[in-house]
């Protein structure tokens, strides 16, 4: 099944434009084998045979998975492991919440948290294990940096995304001493499809710069990463800002 | 909503922006929808790509490659893959985009929709002549496949059509061999409209590109001619990827009265005298301004407009020569000016810009009033001339020019897509 010289990247949420401008950026030089992971096998396909055209050499493998059910994910992660060890994880599903709704309806809260939140720590936990076990590999997760403090804006995506970063941390603890790298990255906003309908123009960084950077972290394993890296100073000022000044704020 | 503007920055509006990325959804995405029209780069300048106040149906997320048959050269790609991520990956197998405009920064379906043409034109036609089939989807729903010889009615009408016939969401675009990326070019000053046209007749049959740059603040026609070939040098260094922003937008234009014409000057003489013969990267020769990001912010917080224009080449080098007279006199218009002769042959579109004969492009920083006033003027050099504008770069035309310039514009609209309408259809056709 695997093929020894190539290295093995799977990448859950692989329909996200991000996570497609990464896989792009990994066929681009060398022939690797590419799995992607999404909740709809139909859309995966898509950018499968996008990544084909780009890369003939490359294997190209597309798996259709549940994001929400713990047993499934677990299932999941077994098996692609199964098929031989996996050098890089990208984990970078998520959907974009509407903070007006999270309030008014719970429900969508709940959901907003589950995929943002709960869904990509149970995928890193998953493959956590394993790779302690080969001791080897690179596990990056997308957090992003509305994670870094509650805003009245979006905190529901926030708090959701304020997890991942905590767990990254916490994994970053506990596999310190082995060949495990974890990557948290946190992009800013970013032109994508999720975001196109609040763009001003001109504010955001583009899907390919951020792509850039994420590939860049993952390969030299640096633990957290801002994407573009101007946000690492806007949210250093914005986390420090007391709140009294910050409450005054609308953002 | 989305404050959104096209290249020419004359206003910015604000759109109800809907995403379109997966190529299945997009019939779905258009039936629910109220009006609107496809939106790519927004490299055009005017008014084709806006719907102010209403729907945008975003295109760049359509940005997939679909299959590449590297022995035929075919390009099976959805419609908002750019021109630039087309070049870089077909080139390092041996093909190239057959045509390309002055910018690679736009989609493919833009491309379409306004047949934009290169330097080539004289033997290679626009961009519409290269594509063998594309799909359109339609806001009733329905999907639309044609090509030259496949429904070559609703073909003609979408290619140059400028977004109105539905929205193009996937294409086959037929390659051109290359040998590498690397282009042999001669720069030749010439010092009036005659040695322009006896450059460009001597030129056309041996050279693959030619333009050139003119120098409006100069009543005369002088300006310098560029022609080039692909040569299969292999020896030269990768130019730099020196990526430049214009980094804000100046309080006043920075191409004005005072710069215009020292900086003309200054140019014209500086290239005169330097080697004539060169070997360039592709990039460089066909997308010298792709480099200064933004570059359309130097014009100031007015915008600017260009004007392009076409007139039969029997009539061409009197009305080029009145044009540039008129221009020179308003001491308007800009660093950037181009012309370039067309081959001797009809567009495939009903309504694309190119036809035989010669086509002047400039830009114009917005000085309101005063540039309208010059326009009317230019405007009845090309009507006399029995020429026309170029749609993708207008903003202001009158209805009338319009019609003469485009007969066809009565068979057209049989094509048209009732829920598409644009800022321009609307000032144009009226809705």
């Amino acid at each position: 099944m695997q093929d020894n010289n190539k290295k093995r990247i799977v990448i859950i949420g692989a329909t996200s434009a991000i996570a497609e401008h990464c896989a792009r950026l990994w066929v681009k030089d060398t022939c690797v084998d590419v799995t992607l992971v999404a909740r709809n096998a139909e859309k995966a396909e898509r950018v499968a045979a996008d990544l084909r055209v780009r890369s003939p050499q490359s294997i190209i493998r597309v798996l259709e998975a549940n994001f929400i059910a713990p047993l499934a994910i677990q299932t999941l992660v077994d098996e692609i492991v199964a098929v031989g060890i996996v050098h890089t994880v990208l984990i970078a599903h998520g959907s974009l919440p509407d903070q007006d709704v999270c309030q008014q309806d719970l429900t969508a809260g709940h959901e907003a948290l589950l995929v943002n939140g709960i869904s990509p720590v149970l995928f890193a936990e998953a493959f956590a294990g394993h790779m302690e076990k080969a001791k080897l590999g690179t596990l990056a997760i997308i957090g992003s940096v509305a994670g870094d403090r509650g805003r009245k804006s979006n905190y529901v995506y926030g708090a959701a995304k304020g997890l991942v970063t905590r767990y990254a941390q916490g994994l970053q603890h506990r596999l310190a001493n082995t060949g495990v790298k974890v990557v948290l990255i946190k992009p800013g906003p970013t032109d994508t499809p999720m975001t196109a309908h609040l763009k001003q123009q001109g504010g955001f960084a583009k899907v390919e710069d951020v792509a850039k950077v994420i590939v860049n972290a993952i390969n030299q394993g640096k633990p957290v990463v801002y994407a573009p890296a101007k946000w690492a100073l806007i949210m250093m000022i914005i986390r420090h800002l007391p709140s009294f000044v910050f409450n005054k704020l609308n953002i | 909503m989305v404050a959104v503007s096209s290249w020419g920055r004359l206003g910015c509006f604000e759109h109800e922006v809907v995403a379109l990325s997966d190529r299945h959804q997009v019939v779905s995405q258009l039936k629910s929808n109220p009006i609107g029209i496809a939106h790519g780069m927004g490299r055009s300048y005017g008014d084709v790509c806006l719907n102010p106040n209403g729907m945008l149906w975003k295109t760049t997320g359509l940005d997939r490659f679909i299959s590449l048959d590297e022995n035929s050269g075919n390009l099976v790609c959805e419609a908002g893959v750019l021109l630039r991520d087309i070049q870089r990956f077909v080139i390092a197998r041996g093909w190239i985009l057959p045509v390309t405009p002055g910018t690679q920064l736009v989609t493919v379906g833009g491309a379409i929709a306004n047949d934009v043409h290169g330097k080539n034109h004289h033997g290679s036609g626009s961009f519409g002549d290269h594509v063998n089939w594309l799909k359109l989807t339609r806001t009733d729903g329905s999907i639309i496949e044609c090509g030259p010889e496949l429904l070559p009615d609703w073909f003609t009408a979408t290619v140059g059509g400028f977004g109105l016939t539905g929205v193009i969401t996937e294409v086959e675009i037929q390659l051109r061999r290359v040998t590498g990326p690397w282009l042999s070019t001669e720069t030749i000053a010439y010092g009036n409209l005659n040695e322009f046209f006896q450059l460009a007749d001597v030129s056309e049959a041996d050279w693959e590109h030619t333009v050139s740059w003119i120098d409006c603040a100069a009543k005369g026609g002088r300006g310098l001619f560029m022609r080039a070939n692909p040569t299969d040098s292999i020896e030269h260094q990768m130019p730099k990827a020196r990526k430049l922003t214009m980094p804000f937008v100046p309080p006043i234009s920075l191409i004005n009265k005072l710069t215009l014409r020292p900086f003309n000057t200054a140019y014209f003489n500086l290239k005169r005298q330097q080697a004539s013969r060169s070997v360039a990267h592709y990039e460089s020769f066909f997308y010298p301004l792709d480099n200064l990001l933004e570059w359309n912010r130097m014009y100031g917080p007015k915008g600017f407009y260009q004007y392009q224009c076409v007139v039969p080449r029997s009539v061409g080098h009197d009305a080029v020569q009145a044009m540039l007279k008129e221009i020179s006199r308003s001491g308007e218009g800009s660093f950037l000016a181009v012309l370039k002769t067309f081959g001797n042959r009809q567009a495939l579109g009903m309504m694309s810009f190119p036809q035989p004969g010669v086509t002047l492009a400039l830009d114009f920083p917005n000085l309101g009033e005063r540039t309208l006033k010059l326009f009317e003027r230019l405007d009845t050099i090309v009507r006399e001339a029995g020429g026309r504008l170029y749609l993708a770069k207008d903003a202001r035309m009158p209805r009338d020019l319009f019609e003469a310039g485009y007969p066809r514009l009565a068979e057209f609209l049989k094509y048209r897509d009732p829920g598409i309408s644009s800022a321009l259809s609307r000032r144009l056709i009226g809705n």
